[in-house]
């Protein structure tokens, strides 16, 4: 028998640690770069996004009462499994971006490799943005990062790998939870990465990705009262400030989209990670 | 569903309700004619009661119909607090809860009830004076009734004295079980004595019960001793209330009003956690006993977690947004 029949993934969303169709049923095509259909994928839904939201909060006393030393093995656990599975992300990542096998295999590599470079951070993170403060009084003062809890990443819309793990790892490393709206056009990488992410000790829910239009979905995260902030950096452009008004009315964080999608192999730096990170200062009485 | 007796063989002229002189006076006059009364009932079809409330379950509840339903579901909620922790302050906190339900908004109704231990009624009592809101107390050895009948009625009357409007008594599911219906016929038809002018609810516990023909045989047990209620649970038990057994008992209400012309109420409680619950109940209230039941009078729903996810909902449609768990009290 030579003829087998071919077995197909159906693409779902990563939610609450499942993997579960849309709540609205709804699919769309997913093409790849020169226009050829690729697969179907879930078209996430506000519902979706509601229920991810609550996912989220419900991960998040675990994943930032995790200490910041366990945080670190367990993003570089996700960079060791994703390793694995190097062969599937270089064929999404080739259709979807239009690279070539060598391109992508590069892309891919950098990919693995910001996940071990965030990982690095987790434990060091409250060295370089923490401080012992002096204080005139007879007071230890000191002040140390704290998660600011649960951020919306609306994901970069070209880059579908290396860009969303550059942008979900920063929120991730500081003790945050995220539900994450994939790139609409090449969401594939990304129901991939929740597979990876799924098998990886990464408790479920801290980490919900909902593939569609960030259009949709955008609005309803940044009006959402239990979101704490929101990272525009896949927002349509004609809707960014209006998703930063949105945002005011529960006072989220929020982290303006750049004017054109950067590069992304670009060294990151701390500039991802601070916006998500509040400062906790203790005043802390000494001997009278 | 039918059943064995006729409304039309009701005497003319007789009282409806249970007690002397009614078409049930035979019915609880030994123990061998309440079994076979209880057990002539006709049998519950569990996988068409299981698929009708299934079905019920999938009506799709949306805009001013959801906002009526989410009113209606505050309205209902029996605020509870049974914990061995609770202390003046938590029932103080909760009857501030009771009275106004969302605080940034004047408009959210009062819920029904404040339920609590027997010994806290006076403390409820207090706060929710001048309000209309009724203090239920748990009485009769809650949640397991295995205590002797002086020390359940001392206990009901003890809640009473404290000032509680409602009673929510358990049965004793053991004598139940072993099928000496009249001694728990008797147990009920005391307790209901001692309650006074308080409300009777009767616990049929229905997760010890086990199947639905003895929810069916419980529900009608409870309605002849003279309960105002049957309620499903206690809250303390897996599984509490679930839409069929709901369903079974609210069929046994309407079918004991079309026999007797007496209303009894249903409270289901345990496991009411999220507002589609709850508008899952509502609907199946209105489809199997009609609207004349939807009201707090007749339809309670026993929660604590519920009314926090009600008022989230609330929110929801009233700003247009989602809200979240900061925006309502801690329980």
């Amino acid at each position: 028998m030579t003829d087998r029949l071919a077995v197909r993934k159906t693409s779902k969303l990563y939610l609450g640690g499942a993997f579960p169709r849309s709540e609205s049923g709804r699919t769309y095509a997913v093409t790849d770069a020169r226009g050829a259909f690729l697969a179907n994928a879930a078209w996430a839904s506000r519902k979706d996004a509601r229920d991810a939201v609550v996912a989220a909060r419900g991960a998040f006393a675990k994943w930032s009462g995790a200490t910041a030393y366990n945080r670190g093995q367990v993003l570089y656990r996700v960079a060791e499994v994703m390793e694995g599975r190097q062969a599937q992300f270089c064929e999404e990542v080739a259709a979807g971006e239009g690279l070539s096998a060598g391109r992508a295999r590069a892309v891919v590599d950098a990919a693995v490799d910001r996940w071990v470079w965030y990982a690095g951070w987790t434990d060091k993170l409250a060295s370089v943005l923490g401080s012992a403060n002096p204080v005139a009084g007879p007071f230890f003062d000191f002040s140390t990062p704290e998660p600011t809890g649960v951020v919306a990443v609306l994901a970069p819309q070209r880059s579908s790998l290396l860009g969303l793990v550059s942008v979900l790892a920063p929120v991730l490393a500081g003790g945050n939870t995220a539900v994450v709206v994939t790139s609409r056009d090449r969401p594939l990488p990304a129901v991939t990465l929740g597979e990876v992410l799924a098998t990886s000790d990464v408790p479920g829910g801290v980490v919900n990705l909902l593939t569609g239009d960030a259009g949709e979905i955008g609005p309803w995260l940044a009006e959402h009262d239990d979101v704490d902030a929101i990272d525009l950096t896949g927002a349509p452009p004609a809707q960014a400030m209006e998703l930063e008004r949105l945002a005011a009315g529960s006072i989220k964080r929020v982290l303006r989209p750049p004017a054109e999608e950067p590069d992304w192999s670009a060294d990151p730096g701390l500039s991802r990670m601070t916006p998500f990170l509040e400062t906790k200062t203790v005043w802390h009485p000494i001997g009278l | 569903m039918t059943h064995v007796l006729d409304p039309g063989t009701l005497a003319a002229g007789t009282r409806p309700g249970p007690g002397p002189g009614t078409a049930f006076d035979d019915v609880t006059r030994s123990d061998a004619a309440l079994r076979a009364f209880l057990h002539g009932l006709p049998g519950v079809d569990q996988v068409g009661a299981e698929q009708r409330a299934a079905t019920l379950g999938t009506r799709s509840i949306k805009t001013t119909a959801k906002a009526w339903a989410i009113d209606t579901a505050i309205s209902m909620v029996d605020l509870t607090t049974l914990e061995g922790a609770d202390t003046p302050g938590r029932v103080r906190s909760l009857a501030a809860k009771a009275r106004r339900p969302d605080p940034a908004d004047p408009t959210a109704p009062a819920v029904a009830a404040v339920c609590v231990y027997g010994d806290l009624a006076g403390v409820a009592r207090e706060a929710l004076a001048g309000t209309g809101i009724r203090v239920a107390a748990v009485a009769t050895a809650f949640p397991s009734g295995r205590a002797s009948r002086e020390v359940k009625l001392a206990d009901v009357r003890d809640a009473v004295g404290n000032g509680a409007d409602e009673i929510d008594m358990v049965i004793d599911r053991g004598a139940f079980l072993s099928g000496r219906y009249l001694e728990v016929f008797e147990e009920i038809v005391a307790v209901k004595e001692a309650c006074g002018g308080a409300h009777l609810k009767v616990i049929l516990e229905t997760g010890e019960l086990v199947t639905y023909d003895n929810a069916r045989r419980a529900s009608w047990l409870a309605m002849l001793a003279g309960a105002d209620f049957v309620k499903t649970s206690t809250g303390k038990i897996s599984p509490a209330a679930t839409l069929p057994v709901c369903l079974v008992m609210l069929e046994a209400v309407r079918d004991f009003r079309a026999a007797t012309g007496r209303q009894v109420g249903v409270k289901p409680a345990g496991g009411i956690r999220t507002t589609k619950d709850a508008v899952k109940h509502l609907v199946l209230v209105n489809e199997t006993v009609g609207a004349d039941w939807l009201s707090p009078d007749w339809f309670r729903l026993g929660a604590s977690s519920l009314l926090n996810d009600l008022l989230l909902q609330r929110q929801k449609l009233r700003t247009g947004h989602y809200s979240g768990p900061d925006h309502v009290s801690v329980d």
